[in-house]
């Protein structure tokens, strides 16, 4: 039986071509690799080489024509004891296989899909279940900072596979002391310095995670893990799907985010929706110490990568936090910090603090607002937002980022989808001014979201002055 | 270490490979470049979309490399990858059907010809970002020496990626932790269109010595001294000295991707590499030389690797696509 040679397409959006020479005859002797053609596209001249074996029998398409689409015959290879003389120029259109691409050459309509692919979008999950507020009888007075550590020592105690790494995490104490006390318990192989190497650093904990290690990556703040931001998002995030399910990657990336004091612009992002704009990560970013120690235990435990974001100013911060080392805070389900009716207030991280203090001299003015405390950006908990909403008829979102695709235009988009009847007034954003963070007090001040600032965003809502 | 360079095979200089050994490195070499071939032509057909970026002409680096390998030692590579994928005893079917994008895939489909994984295997991608491979196979190298598995961690990458600063970022690391890691420079003379003399300066080879890690040139068109380079590389590795870096001198006879016509290198050069340095033909003409097997021996493999690669792309074709429903899956592990 002859072997067609179809016309080849050489670049993924060839069409056609023009078949511009023949390298071998009717009549030559043909090995794999051997170049059969020259083929001109619209972009270049290709060869096209053979993959069969054989004699070419026959030359269908003479070399010079122009237009030749691609799977259109162009020539025969017939085994050694087969007569060219004798082939068959063979009907061009049997020559179409069940390739979607190709059938996407033939026409649109063919490769719609068949079964509408419904995104999960609007479907309002309930939060995970917690049974967190049991473990609040027996509590300590922690800072932040003492929490997050009790928490990795705790998951490293459990578990021989939890190690942490990062710039001055061992012998220093960690930049902010976060790490205090870890080298001395668990020793070296588990608390591990690296160089100033952030790229490298974050690829290596993906390298260990994918070995079956679940590391706890510390980045000395998030601003310089944008050198590392590949690997969370191209390695760690994507590769579960790229892989067909096989490759869970579970990796803590932690550290402290945003605005510190007097650090300017480069030590002073917000980085929580560049993370939670990333299918494959989860992202966190807790206010009070006992959320901190709660959720980092969960971010070790969960097989997914997550990406922490502490805040440097709530390091030193106290609060009541559980004694009993099962505590735990589940991945995914926000906080209802201050109950009230007549607005609601989203916050997250150092901004809860913020919120808090609104609510406060709001609630001197006789105005109930409700402050939420997100704890969890992705998968964001928006059964209890449209809840609240539903009640108060009002959002307020505060954020310390940039407004732009930020995480109170989220909110705001979430309110159109499942809230847009129960809204009063529309969504008020308040976020950090739209500048890169300057370096002196007063215009710092002015950059950063302050109490005023969501009390005067509630009274626009509620349509007070 | 060997350097031999660019020397043909003389039959002397191979008493302690077997005929069964130079026998499966034929095999194992004439399977990528069949394979490869189909994925070509499968391209050409329209079967296979995106890039695509073949192996031939390379394949004794992998192949040489991964028979010096013990069972549990891991592997990442870049996106040039489909060799490395059937070195390590992927399932040529589940390859090209991941080539094809259909649910009979390694990744389902999802992930494609840059994009493909084997736990079981110990491949770990497959990895589209150059260089990016070069932390995460350090890393891998780290998880064994973390769980003192006896395993080591071979990390493949091109003389493109030798460029980037990731790259130094792990040759550091690893060579102060001492991790079992063994980088292959597979040099095939062009990043992309980007010669090697336009792009880097210095030995590729010494790209380590800063660090203390040893590098040697080896002869990557010839699988024996590819094997015999890898013995000593892995050896040191796992005996716990650190890090090596082998640069492989290889060449890769079509374009950087299918839509490459390689207009920056001239046909009498491609001509000159197929002609007098192919691997394949080298080893074949070495053991008919030495009289390890003979024409039909031969044959007999050649005509099992032709079904093997035409059942490949049979199933490739005849694998349905993914279900639509498969758009949702794989994004978060359930907790």
């Amino acid at each position: 039986m002859p072997i067609e040679i179809l016309m080849p397409a050489l670049s993924p959006t060839m069409t056609e071509g023009k078949l511009a020479k023949w390298v071998k005859q009717e009549g030559d002797d043909v090995k794999s690799g051997d170049i059969l053609a020259e083929i001109e596209t619209d972009k270049a001249t290709m060869e096209v080489e053979a993959v069969d074996e054989g004699k070419l029998g026959k030359i269908l398409i003479a070399e010079g024509t122009e237009g030749v689409a691609v799977n259109t015959p162009i020539a025969l290879l017939v085994g050694e004891d087969e007569d060219a003389d004798k082939l068959e120029t063979p009907e061009v259109q049997d020559n179409t296989t069940q390739s979607a691409a190709l059938q996407k050459v033939k026409g649109e309509e063919e490769t719609k899909p068949t079964l509408p692919v419904e995104p999960p979008k609007g479907t309002k999950a309930a939060p995970p279940a917690s049974d967190e507020d049991k473990y609040f009888d027996k509590t300590v007075k922690l800072t932040v900072r003492e929490a997050l550590r009790d928490a990795m020592a705790e998951e490293m105690r459990r578990d021989d596979k939890v190690f942490v790494m990062g710039e001055e995490v061992a012998e220093y104490q960690g930049a902010y002391k976060v790490t205090q006390g870890l080298l001395q318990e668990f020793g070296e192989r588990r608390v591990i310095d690296t160089p100033i190497t952030e790229h490298g650093f974050a690829g290596l904990g993906v390298g260990a995670a994918f070995h079956g290690l679940k590391p706890v990556v510390e980045f000395m703040t998030f601003n310089f893990a944008m050198q590392a931001i590949d690997h969370i998002i191209n390695s760690a995030a994507k590769t579960l799907y790229m892989s067909g399910g096989q490759m869970g990657c579970p990796i803590v990336f932690r550290g402290p985010n945003g605005a510190a004091s007097r650090v300017a612009a480069q030590h002073s992002q917000e980085y929580s929706s560049w993370y939670a704009h990333v299918p494959g990560l989860k992202v966190v970013a807790p206010y009070s110490a006992s959320d901190a120690k709660g959720l980092l235990k969960s971010a070790i435990r969960d097989p997914n990568p997550v990406v922490f974001l502490e805040h440097e100013i709530l390091y030193g911060h106290s609060f009541d936090v559980p004694e009993d080392p099962e505590f735990i805070v589940p991945i995914g389900r926000a906080k209802i910090m201050r109950a009230g009716k007549d607005v609601t207030i989203t916050a997250f991280s150092f901004m809860v603090g913020q919120a808090l203090a609104a609510a406060e001299r709001l609630a001197e003015q006789g105005i109930e607002a409700e402050v939420i405390n997100l704890r969890t950006i992705r998968p964001l908990d928006t059964e209890t937002i449209v809840n609240s909403v539903k009640k108060t008829n009002r959002l307020v979102s505060v954020e310390e980022g940039w407004p732009f695709a930020g995480i109170g235009a989220e909110m705001s988009a979430l309110m159109m989808e499942q809230a847009f009847d129960y809204l009063d007034a529309p969504v008020y954003r308040v976020h950090g001014a739209d500048v890169p963070m300057p370096y002196a007090a007063n215009l710092e001040k002015l950059a950063l979201p302050q109490p005023e600032d969501i009390e005067k965003a509630v009274k626009a809502v509620l349509y007070r002055s | 270490m060997a350097t031999s360079r660019r020397r043909k095979p003389q039959a002397d200089e191979t008493p302690q490979y077997s005929t069964e050994q130079l026998l499966k490195y034929y095999r194992e070499m004439l399977l990528i470049r069949r394979f490869e071939e189909k994925a070509g032509q499968m391209y050409g057909m329209g079967l296979i979309g995106g890039f695509c970026h073949l192996y031939i002409g390379q394949e004794a680096v992998v192949v040489g490399m991964q028979n010096a390998l013990i069972p549990g030692d891991s592997i990442i590579t870049s996106y040039r990858d489909h060799g490395h994928m059937l070195a390590t005893d992927m399932d040529p079917k589940g390859v090209m059907a991941e080539l094809t994008g259909r649910s009979g895939g390694y990744s389902k489909g999802k992930g494609g010809s840059m994009h493909m994984f084997s736990r079981e295997k110990k491949f770990f991608g497959g990895h589209g970002i150059v260089a990016a491979q070069v932390p995460i196979g350090t890393g891998l190298a780290f998880g064994h020496k973390y769980t003192q598995d006896g395993n080591i961690n071979v990390c493949y990458l091109g003389d493109g990626a030798i460029n980037q600063g990731q790259v130094y970022e792990s040759f550091n690391m690893a060579a102060l932790w001492k991790l079992p890691v063994v980088y292959v420079i597979e040099n095939n003379k062009y990043a992309m269109g980007t010669s090697q003399h336009r792009a880097s300066a210095g030995e590729l080879c010494e790209r380590g010595s800063a660090y203390g890690i040893p590098g040697h040139v080896v002869d990557g068109m010839s699988v024996l001294a590819v094997k015999e380079a890898s013995e000593k590389a892995v050896a040191h590795a796992r005996e716990g000295s650190g890090p090596v870096i082998l640069e492989m001198k290889t060449y890769r006879y079509r374009g950087h991707s299918m839509s490459d016509p390689a207009k920056y290198r001239t046909k009498e050069e491609v001509t000159k590499m197929r002609t007098e340095m192919d691997p394949i033909d080298n080893l074949k003409k070495l053991i008919l030389e030495n009289g390890s097997a003979d024409e039909d021996a031969l044959k007999t493999i050649d005509r099992d690797i032709k079904n093997i690669v035409a059942e490949a792309a049979d199933f490739a074709t005849q694998s349905p696509e993914p279900d639509p429903a498969e758009l949702w899956t794989d994004i978060l592990i359930e907790a």
